[in-house]
């Protein structure tokens, strides 16, 4: 039930776009009961807003920086980052789900804070330092988070994983290391189906004990 | 009798029943599993479904003009026709595709529907309105055991309820679908699916109902499924969309994607049914029960379901009467499809929840009553020993009290049990192993591995067997090229893969052997293959590393087979456990919500392959059933026939804070001889009605109804 869970915390779960002050709660408050179709309408003058000039609606050129390198592409202004990086850059480690900022699949981590990509536009994440799961391990080594996943048996059918990988990096990166409670408000807003957070929450509060990155 | 396949004796096991990593965890943790959603393939189109707005309708009229018209648009096909019948809101109509998923959503959105609108009903707990809507039918009636009326009168104590738990949905993270590459004559097929064997045929079978297409040949169609993002029971068939997804690909030459969008995944590719019913329960004053009936009625849907098996577990026919009757409601809402352990989760909560309050109403220990009625089921044996064992787990003689007798404040605290059964017999199953001149061995079988541990339970099988560790075997799976093996449904896949590859590798092994022991001056017979080495039992220093033993077989490459059944296989699996779950809650009074403190979990079954991954399989089951315990319930809408959340913001699923403290306890070295039995379901019968009795035991009151919302918390409070 994690939408009922307080995200204010000391420590803090995947948001929507920090930069614009929205926390879950505040958007979730904000779109009430319609919120895919009040949700759409509400964030479009946000984006608009932001802009010196009108783009779209055909695909624009953006630059994006990626796992700490550069990236172009075009897209429409409407793509949210999940799809710019799903079905434009084949990085297809983040996972879409629930689409709407709810479970977490498609956390990944920009300027140091865990963001829910499908509700970030692609347009909006220029000039901000984006990591992917793709980012942060090779075939041969892993971040540590990643090994207590392998480690604690953490994971089934993986899909909600790379997403609670990259929220327990975050967590477990953090000086001084979190408490178990800690662990479990900053994975709030995450949702894994097959169940697999007895390993998740262990393998996260280890890895913050081994010292994170 | 003894046959050289048999599963070595347990002082002779150096991986099997211990721990061993997830041999797919590494990919999985670094994001590089590549699951059918995140197949990006060359000049690959988008397609999303149309579906049916209204509940019930006749389809009057499909225009496609607009939506033809719009950019990057380019093709559609029907699912279904003008004067087709749609029974439930998210019914397939059409499959659009385009260049891009954003056009594919603008074709879609663009694309105008009429229906003729036909009466719909949606609702089922409500079985008189239902009745009255003329949506009840008898499903079944059954009365076995002693005479009925006598043994009722025999009572001295009885129990007369109503229990019952919502629908719930598979909500799969990975949604249904596929990624089709039709080229000439080669149909690649990337499917999320718990059965890769299966699909081409059915992919075949739908494809050539087409007469615009013609005959399509089963094996000219290859699935390809390495990971898949959870399935549950929902994922056994390629459905329509894999269908119209295949013809959009031959239609325009290019690979097609279709996903399910996530309220299609929740109104239509997912649905346990619900129960409710009114149960009589009697015991004598000794607490021995003497009879059970229900009278209960569910919805699966327009076609209706299966029933419960009730009463569940404490069923013996010759001591236990018992009347068991069960009405379908028909509904428009999406079909039921299975989902782990079809059936028995409701038939536990309409079982043991009115134990429990029998039990309270006899003023007994709900452990003693479910003791002391334990010859009424298969195996009581087992039920004494893991109630016994569970119970020191969750602290029941320390915590227990009294129904309600909870103390001053408004946080309650209580306990509650659960037992529950399954089969989980093997599926068929064919395994070829090969050994290379180079030492390398892989396992080959079409099966899958949905997050349950295939990769791992199979490596450690074979390199067991093969006296290699776990990185030493390569397991190809998720092909249905691969020799056949069967869907993974019921928890039939362990046993029926674990035999198959254990078959084939003591066969490849044999032959390897005949090769080696020339060489080494010894019999065949006398060698072992053990640590890494082939070596004669008789003087362990005739000697060959594997390595060196593999180079024996020059340029030729052993293949064994080994299949599932097998007469002549030794005994490596069975069917039939049992597991016992215990909850301790807490309950707030003031507010209704409930919050777990620990679930507790016993578990017999059988052999254990894998000691993490099997623990892992009752973690989930019993997290999943916290969800459908205290949060997940599709809701639908009489007046629209909509379902009000098919949405993860209102389809409530907890978090990893709201699932308190667990604990599994595997039952090994005790049933070993029965050989490998599956996991997948017992585990997640029980939740449900551990939970509920618990929080009976805290607040002193049923909660009729699953799940146990706030909401229905106070309502049950309020009416005590």
């Amino acid at each position: 039930m994690s939408s009922n869970k307080p995200c204010d915390g000391p420590v803090k779960g995947p948001q929507h776009e920090p930069r614009k002050g929205f926390s879950r709660r505040t958007f979730i408050e904000g779109v009430g009961i319609g919120a895919g179709a009040v949700g759409a309408v509400g964030m479009a003058p946000e984006a608009r807003a932001d802009s010196s000039e009108l783009m779209g609606p055909s695909p624009v050129p953006i630059t994006l920086n990626i796992n700490g390198k550069s990236v172009d592409l075009k897209v429409e202004p409407r793509v949210t980052l999940i799809d710019a990086l799903r079905n434009q850059l084949d990085h297809t480690g983040a996972k879409k789900v629930c689409d709407r900022a709810t479970c977490g699949a498609c956390t990944v981590i920009v300027d140091g804070s865990p963001v829910y990509s499908c509700t970030l536009l692609a347009i909006e994440a220029q000039g901000r330092r984006i990591e992917t799961i793709e980012g942060i391990s090779t075939e041969d080594s892993m971040h540590p988070v990643q090994v207590q996943f392998v480690e604690n048996d953490a994971q089934q059918c993986g899909f909600c994983t790379p997403g609670l990988v990259m929220a327990g990096k975050v967590v477990a990166d953090r000086n001084p290391p979190p408490s178990m409670a800690d662990v479990e408000s900053a994975l709030s807003g995450n949702i894994c189906r097959c169940g697999t957070y007895v390993g998740v929450r262990k393998a996260v509060y280890e890895a913050a004990r081994q010292g994170g990155a | 009798m003894a046959t050289k396949y048999d599963w070595p004796a347990a002082e002779d096991r150096s991986l099997i029943g211990k721990r061993h990593n997830r041999v797919d965890g590494p990919a999985k943790a670094r994001g590089a599993a590549k699951y059918s959603y995140d197949r990006n393939l060359d000049g690959m189109l988008v397609a999303r479904l149309v579906t049916s707005p209204v509940p019930h309708g006749r389809i009057i009229s499909i225009d496609t003009s607009v939506a033809e018209k719009v950019e990057g648009y380019k093709g559609h096909v029907n699912i279904m026709n003008v004067g087709d019948e749609v029974q439930w809101v998210g019914t397939e109509v059409l499959a659009i595709c385009a260049d891009t998923e954003e056009h594919a959503r603008d074709a879609a959105a663009a694309v105008n529907l009429h229906f003729e609108i036909l009466p719909h009903w949606v609702k089922d707990e409500d079985v008189k309105k239902a009745g009255e809507a003329n949506r009840v039918q008898p499903a079944k009636d059954d009365t076995k055991g002693p005479d009925f009326a006598a043994a009722w009168d025999s009572a001295d104590e009885t129990v007369e309820g109503y229990y019952g738990l919502g629908i719930i949905t598979h909500c799969c993270l990975e949604p249904h679908g596929q990624v089709v590459d039709w080229t000439g004559d080669d149909i690649k097929v990337y499917a999320s699916t718990q059965a890769v064997a299966r699909i081409p045929a059915d992919l075949a079978r739908g494809l050539s109902r087409d007469e615009s297409i013609g005959t399509v040949e089963a094996d000219s169609v290859e699935v390809i499924t390495p990971y898949m993002g959870g399935g549950f029971g929902s994922k056994f068939n390629i459905d329509t969309w894999g269908i119209a997804c295949a013809k959009l690909s031959k239609k325009t030459g290019r690979p097609v994607k279709l996903m399910l969008d996530r309220d299609e995944e929740l109104m239509v590719a997912g649905g346990r049914p619900s129960d409710y019913g009114n149960v009589k329960i009697g015991a004598k004053r000794d607490g021995t029960l003497v009879a059970y009936e229900s009278e209960t009625w569910s919805t699966g849907g327009i076609a209706g379901r299966g029933s419960p098996p009730l009463p569940y577990v404490y069923n013996n026919e010759e001591r236990l009467a018992q009347k068991a009757r069960h009405l379908n409601v028909a509904t428009n809402i999406g079909p039921a499809r299975a989902w782990r352990a079809p059936n028995h989760p409701q038939a536990a909560v309409l079982t043991m929840c009115p134990m429990d309050d029998l039990a309270a109403k006899l003023d007994m220990d709900p452990v003693e009553f479910f003791k002391k009625n334990a010859d009424l089921t298969a195996r009581p044996e087992v039920y004494r020993y893991e109630i016994d064992k569970c119970a020191e787990m969750i602290g029941w003689k320390e915590k227990w009290h009294k129904r309600g007798d909870s103390g001053p404040g408004p946080v309650k605290r209580g306990l509650g049990l659960s037992l529950h059964t399954w089969g989980g017999r093997p599926h068929d199953s064919t395994c070829e192993v090969r050994i290379q001149p180079d030492g390398g061995v892989s396992v080959n079988l079409a099966s899958q591995d949905l997050g349950v541990g295939t990769y791992t339970t199979l490596s450690v099988v074979a390199a067991e067997t093969l006296g290699l560790q776990i990185p030493d075997v390569k397991i190809n799976i998720g092909n249905s090229k691969l020799p056949i093996s069967g869907a993974s449904g019921g928890s039939t896949t362990v046993g029926g893969t674990s035999a198959s590859t254990r078959r084939a590798t003591v066969n490849a092994l044999e032959e390897l052997k005949g090769v080696v022991a020339g060489s080494l001056g010894v019999g065949a017979d006398d060698l072992v293959a053990k640590d890494g080495k082939v070596f004669a039992k008789s003087d362990p220093s005739k000697s060959l590393s594997w390595a060196d033993a593999c180079r024996k077989l020059g340029n030729r490459t052993i293949t064994g087979q080994g299949k599932q059944p097998d007469r002549d296989g030794g005994k490596l699996n069975d069917s039939g456990v049992g597991g016992v779950q215990m909850a301790d809650v807490s309950v707030d009074v003031e507010t209704g919500v409930v919050s777990i403190n620990k679930l507790a979990a016993v578990q017999d079954v059988g052999l254990v392959l894998c000691l993490e991954q099997s623990e892992s399989q009752v973690y989930g089951a019993m997290i999943q059933g916290v969800a459908w315990a205290l949060y997940e319930e599709s809701i639908y809408d009489q007046a629209t026939g909509k379902m009000l959340n098919p949405d993860m913001e209102f389809y409530k699923l907890p978090g990893a804070g709201d699932i308190g403290e667990m604990e599994v306890h595997m039952v090994q070295n005790k049933y070993d001889d029965r050989g490998v039995i599956g996991i997948g379901e017992p585990p997640a019968i029980s939740p449900g009605a551990a939970i509920s009795n618990a929080v009976a035991n805290a607040i002193g009151v049923r909660v009729p109804t699953l799940p146990l919302t706030p909401d229905r918390v106070l309502a049950a409070l309020a009416s005590a």
